[in-house]
């Protein structure tokens, strides 16, 4: 067997291959060429070199054990993964978030989406030569991942937002850390502004290619800011507010082409907004109680003591529990005990609280929503983020699919590459912003 | 004044053809005849009804129960700001369904998606080819009967 390109190529055209391993296809895909000198005649785009049954792995893990995956699935945005996971629980649960998580989720968000921005357009950047600015949104990003990392304790595998809320309060030096992340990056922005937008090689690569029209867009199921580059102002979080994107202050920046110029543009100019968002959100945060520093005693202290009465004294337990403290449970967590993580205070120092634990995690307990389906979406990074679950009554789901966003966006990747020169595929791939773990899931 | 359900306006147009889903969630759902996909999707697609964007297509297995699968559409009107999930029944002895590639350019992609993972046919599909798998993949992983950790048989070394 061999495949349709080959099949139909001209006898006298010359096929090539550009990936799977390619330094300027970014993520491992294969697209097939059919060239005619250095045009391109057809071309056939190959994914999957990153399949790793996503959804058949979620099947055989709790609803609580599978969102470490969702970490995996748009690397650079984990946060938004998480989060659309977690609502789209939330959404058949019908659970409560407390103002606080959803504040935290909203900030979160927005410092994933811009580091999503960022890193598209770093590499977009680098591949039409420009490495200044690629470096320089390297830097950008590294700031906004300082403060995610101080907060969730990672980088890119953050499982920060749970199923009921978050998994625990900001840092105490969260707001220094995002103050300075702001700063950064809106410097950055404005050089990166200064450098690209009126350079002769970057227009060149990017001006009127990769155009897509409103209609093809739309008929391809684009979303996100590849949509919003043709004009169609759809963006998730106007669209079906979620969290508290409805009582925040933005905008929904558009392009008017559809060309990589516009992709690039309307990704710089969303950025902005996001520091907005995230300004305004870090603002309105509502207060939280403060963490025990002193008093209380030491868990071994409390195990002695506990051998002859029940210790009544507030037991020692942070700072290993990095502001998941039960006190802070109010703020971050809706108040629904089957549904979210027991606090570790109850777990550590009560028996009700350790039987609490455990019917938590032990398998066919946990979290068994009842019989049904449900889809959810948010706005990922790349566009619309959905998942479809399916469930059983039982402790993991029967059936999660995800709708990824880069998914179709690449899928007109051949039709846009169409009778272009084999350089501009580059630029037209890299304003796409595909992400193998999500698009092969 | 409140938009009219999507639902009424089918079940004018398509009398007897369409059913609501048995447990109404909070999303809108309706179920159809495997027959009646391609019709009702195209008079969806069209004004007033407008649902101008496939946003997703999926399978799901519901193994041992009968009929095993059910396709499951998601559309979604732009003007309008509305999505509506249409679901519709496969025998395991006739896994054959009508392609919207016809209609929705993401089709085509989604569709071989949903043949390489549940085995699927899609009829009027210009190209039927597996997507994620490669060739010589036996079976379809997202199966309930295709094991978590089954090994695949060497295939030979391609040309």
């Amino acid at each position: 067997m061999s495949s349709r390109l080959e099949q139909q190529a001209r006898p006298d055209s010359m096929l090539i291959n550009m990936g799977p391993s390619h330094p300027a296809m970014h993520g491992t895909i294969r697209i097939m060429l059919e060239l005619d000198g250095e045009r391109i005649l057809n071309s056939e785009v190959e994914v999957g070199y990153l399949h790793r049954a996503f959804e058949k792995t979620c099947e055989s893990r709790t609803y609580f054990n599978l969102l470490i995956y969702t970490d995996r699935l748009n690397y650079v945005s984990p946060l938004i993964n998480n989060l659309g996971y977690a609502m789209t629980m939330e959404k058949m649960l019908g659970l409560e978030i407390p103002e606080r998580a959803q504040y935290i989720r909203v900030v979160m968000s927005e410092l994933s989406r811009i580091s999503d921005h960022l890193t598209c357009l770093a590499a977009m950047a680098m591949e039409t030569g420009a490495f200044t600015a690629f470096l320089y949104k390297m830097k950008a990003r590294e700031f906004l991942w300082d403060v995610i990392e101080q907060t969730t304790g990672a980088r890119m595998t953050t499982s920060y937002i749970r199923i009921g809320g978050v998994r625990a309060d900001l840092h105490p030096d969260f707001h220094v850390a995002l103050k300075k992340g702001i700063e950064e990056t809106r410097a950055v922005l404005k050089d990166v502004h200064g450098l690209l937008d009126k350079n002769k090689i970057f227009l060149n690569r990017t001006r009127d290619v990769g155009v897509i029209s409103k209609e093809d867009a739309v008929a391809y199921g684009w979303t996100g800011p590849c949509l919003r580059s043709t004009g169609v102002a759809y963006d998730v979080r106007k669209a079906f507010p979620y969290s508290s994107y409805d009582r925040l202050d933005f905008e929904i920046p558009l392009g008017d082409r559809g060309d990589n110029y516009d992709r690039y543009m309307v990704r710089m100019r969303e950025m902005d907004q996001s520091l907005r968002i995230i300004e305004q959100a870090a603002a309105r945060l509502p207060g939280t109680a403060k963490a025990l520093t002193a008093g209380g005693l030491e868990p071994a202290e409390a195990i002695r003591a506990s051998r002859n009465v029940r210790v009544r004294e507030d037991i020692q337990l942070s700072p290993n529990l990095e502001g998941s403290e039960k006190k802070r449970y109010p703020g971050l967590m809706a108040s629904s005990p089957g549904f979210v993580v027991p606090a570790k205070d109850d777990t550590y120092t009560s028996i009700e609280g350790l039987i609490r634990h455990f019917k938590f995690f032990m398998k066919g307990h946990g979290i068994r929503p009842p019989r049904g389906e449900v889809y959810f979406s948010v706005e990922g990074g790349n566009g619309e983020l959905g998942y479809y679950i399916v469930s059983d009554g039982t402790d993991r789901p029967w059936r999660l699919h995800l709708r990824a966003p880069c998914f179709h966006v690449v899928s007109a990747l051949e039709q846009l590459i169409q009778g272009r020169y084999v350089a501009d595929v580059i630029p037209t791939f890299g304003s796409m912003n595909m992400i193998g773990g999500e698009l092969d899931r | 004044m409140a938009e009219e359900k999507t639902l009424a306006v089918l079940e004018r147009r398509f009398p007897g053809r369409v059913r609501p889903a048995p447990v109404p969630p909070e999303d809108e759902v309706v179920e159809i005849e495997k027959s009646d996909l391609l019709e009702v999707a195209a008079f969806l697609k069209t004004p007033p009804q407008d649902f101008s964007m496939l946003l997703d297509l999926t399978c799901v297995d519901y193994a041992p129960g009968t009929p095993r699968f059910e396709m499951v559409y998601h559309f979604f009107s732009l003007p309008r700001l509305r999505r509506l999930r249409v679901k519709t029944r496969l025998e395991e002895s006739d896994l054959k369904i009508a392609s919207l590639t016809s209609l929705w350019k993401n089709a085509n992609w989604l569709e071989r998606e949903v043949f390489d993972l549940f085995g699927v046919a899609f009829d009027g599909h210009p190209d039927l080819r597996r997507l994620f798998m490669y060739e010589g993949f036996e079976g379809h992983p997202l199966r309930k009967d295709y094991p978590l950790r089954f090994r695949q048989p060497r295939i030979k070394m391609r040309p």
